[in-house]
């Protein structure tokens, strides 16, 4: 009964085929290490992200007058509020975390040289419309942070010469930051850009299952087939990899939940003391510094003695690792 | 079939189809930039947030000697430092620690000195924009001659951005060598009695 309807669905649509392709029949090296744990844990990240941010955003208002009194009204009033807010908060430090240690990966072993250029890519794609994400997702709250935050970040676009103060406005669609910028940071948070991320994640694993995983050996696996055409040093994704990222995945929510239920703040790493004060555009707290996941960014800004510069240092970080794909093509 | 341009007998004209598909991407582009236009233009200040600029009265009457008291205007905040004869006085002489000592490439209006950035017989007070010039952070007000945190025997006292460390004098004059290009900002205003001040009005028009 059940397998006449999956064959009347794969008569209309390719189920199965997408199922070998992507699960059954995609060949992955057998020997990846503990370094390969990432790439699946933010996709778990990714997901309970989209969960929890859906529930927030049910109580959750939008406007300057109300957005940090119905956090407070999340905390204390909704049933589970706590736990659903502490999971979106938590998930954010945790997602830089799993991408940055992806991203090391990629990095020490050469996983953006041929043929995996657009996989790179397309991953630094990710990382730049996340830093956005988290950054918009900051400002929410309208606390001092929040306030603070977004008045640093969107005045940076100012250090650009000649047009920089006329974008500064139109980002801020104001004069100062205000209820108008966090509604529209609202909405680019919620909808935009989550359709962004969805859509870039589904080409950043499209395009790895075209050229296939690497491997801390730098094997590769397609050269050396079976006379089925079998990769000899792969194995199946499923049941193999399925089964085997359980364990990560597993260790990871220990660390997660441990997190979410001893330490959610974190000592003001994840959530920083200052925010929780509302927004009060005449006065910057006294000790004010990023989220632990944006200190290198802000560490350069700080270092730089000049606006203009520090912006450039600033962007020429990012810019350094997308063309990594194109450079070093011939060193190994 | 060759795609030459020319009519083969087979009744298709090429020059005529890339014609109209050229003309159909053109025509359909200059749609899709009319589109854009409420898009990209709805992010622009409102007329609700365009409104909200008025000028203010402030009172300085109460103003200790070496306070500072911070007033709202358009939703920032503006410093007001009473200063004693010694401070103004002290405002020269270092040139040399500051990036633009004379306020050259500095946002004030031309009303105001360029050294101790007030209007002239009103040096007692410094009205500035409390927001940094470099990401617009409200620098702290140290008036400390010589705090150590602050650099020691180079400090005469000023203000303290907590964001990215920019350092200004009690004349809102940055010091070099930090992230902020320029002053602090004097915003337009004028003396309407010597004790009310309305910001926002240049002293001129007043």
């Amino acid at each position: 009964m059940l397998l006449a309807l999956r064959d009347w669905i794969d008569a209309r649509l390719p189920i199965m085929r997408a199922w070998n392709t992507h699960m059954a029949k995609y060949y992955a090296p057998k020997n990846f290490n503990f370094w390969y744990y990432f790439g699946v844990l933010s996709l778990v990240v990714l997901i309970i992200q989209l969960v929890s941010g859906i529930w927030l955003l049910m109580s959750f208002e939008g406007s300057s007058e109300r957005a940090f009194a119905s956090v407070e009204y999340i905390m204390r009033d909704v049933d589970y509020g706590w736990i659903i807010r502490y999971i979106h908060s938590t998930g954010a430090s945790a997602f830089f975390l799993v991408i940055y240690l992806h991203m090391f990966r990629g990095l020490i072993y050469g996983s953006y040289k041929a043929p995996r250029e657009l996989v790179w890519i397309f991953g630094m794609t990710i990382y730049v419309a996340l830093m956005a994400e988290a950054f918009m997702g900051y400002v929410l709250p309208w606390g001092q942070m929040s306030f603070w935050g977004a008045q640093v970040i969107i005045s940076l676009f100012g250090a650009i010469p000649v047009i920089g103060e006329d974008i500064v406005q139109w980002v801020r669609g104001d004069y100062l930051i205000s209820g108008i910028t966090l509604n529209r940071f609202m909405s680019l948070h919620v909808v935009a850009l989550p359709i962004i991320l969805l859509a870039l994640v589904v080409l950043h694993l499209l395009a790895l299952h075209e050229v296939g995983s690497n491997n801390p050996d730098g094997v590769d696996i397609k050269k050396n087939k079976d006379a089925n055409g079998v990769p000899i040093d792969g194995i199946p994704f499923h049941p193999y990899y399925t089964v085997h990222d359980l364990v990560p995945i597993t260790v990871f929510l220990f660390v997660f939940c441990f997190i979410l239920f001893f330490m959610p703040e974190m000592g003001g790493y994840f959530l920083e003391y200052a925010n929780f004060e509302i927004a009060n555009p005449l006065k910057t707290p006294e000790h004010i510094a990023p989220v632990w996941y944006f200190t290198p960014f802000y560490s350069m800004l700080r270092a730089v003695p000049d606006k203009f510069a520090g912006f450039l240092v600033m962007a020429a970080a990012i810019a350094i690792l997308f063309v990594l794909a194109m450079v070093r093509q011939k060193s190994s | 079939m060759v795609n030459d341009g020319i009519d083969h007998g087979d009744g298709i004209d090429f020059a005529r189809r890339r014609f109209l598909t050229n003309a159909t991407c053109i025509v359909g582009a200059a749609g899709a930039t009319a589109a854009a236009v409420p898009f990209v233009g709805s992010w622009s200040p409102s007329a609700r947030a365009k409104a909200a600029g008025a000028p203010v009265k402030i009172n300085i009457s109460k103003i200790e000697m070496g306070q500072m008291v911070t007033f709202e205007w358009r939703g920032k905040p503006v410093y007001v430092v009473r200063r004693s004869p010694e401070t103004i006085q002290g405002l020269n002489g270092h040139d040399e620690i500051f990036s633009d000592p004379s306020s050259l490439a500095s946002n004030q209006p031309s009303y105001v000195n360029g050294i101790h950035r007030s209007i002239e017989g009103k040096e007692e007070f410094l009205i500035i924009v409390g927001l940094c010039t470099h990401l617009g952070c409200a620098p702290m007000f140290r008036p400390e001659v010589g705090a150590q945190d602050m650099g020691g025997d180079d400090w005469y006292g000023g203000f303290f951005c907590p964001c990215h460390g920019s350092k200004f004098d009690l004349a809102g004059r940055v010091y070099a060598g930090v992230p902020a290009p320029t002053n602090l900002d004097v915003p337009p205003h004028s003396y309407e009695t010597n004790n009310i001040v309305v910001i926002g009005v240049d002293q001129e028009a007043s």
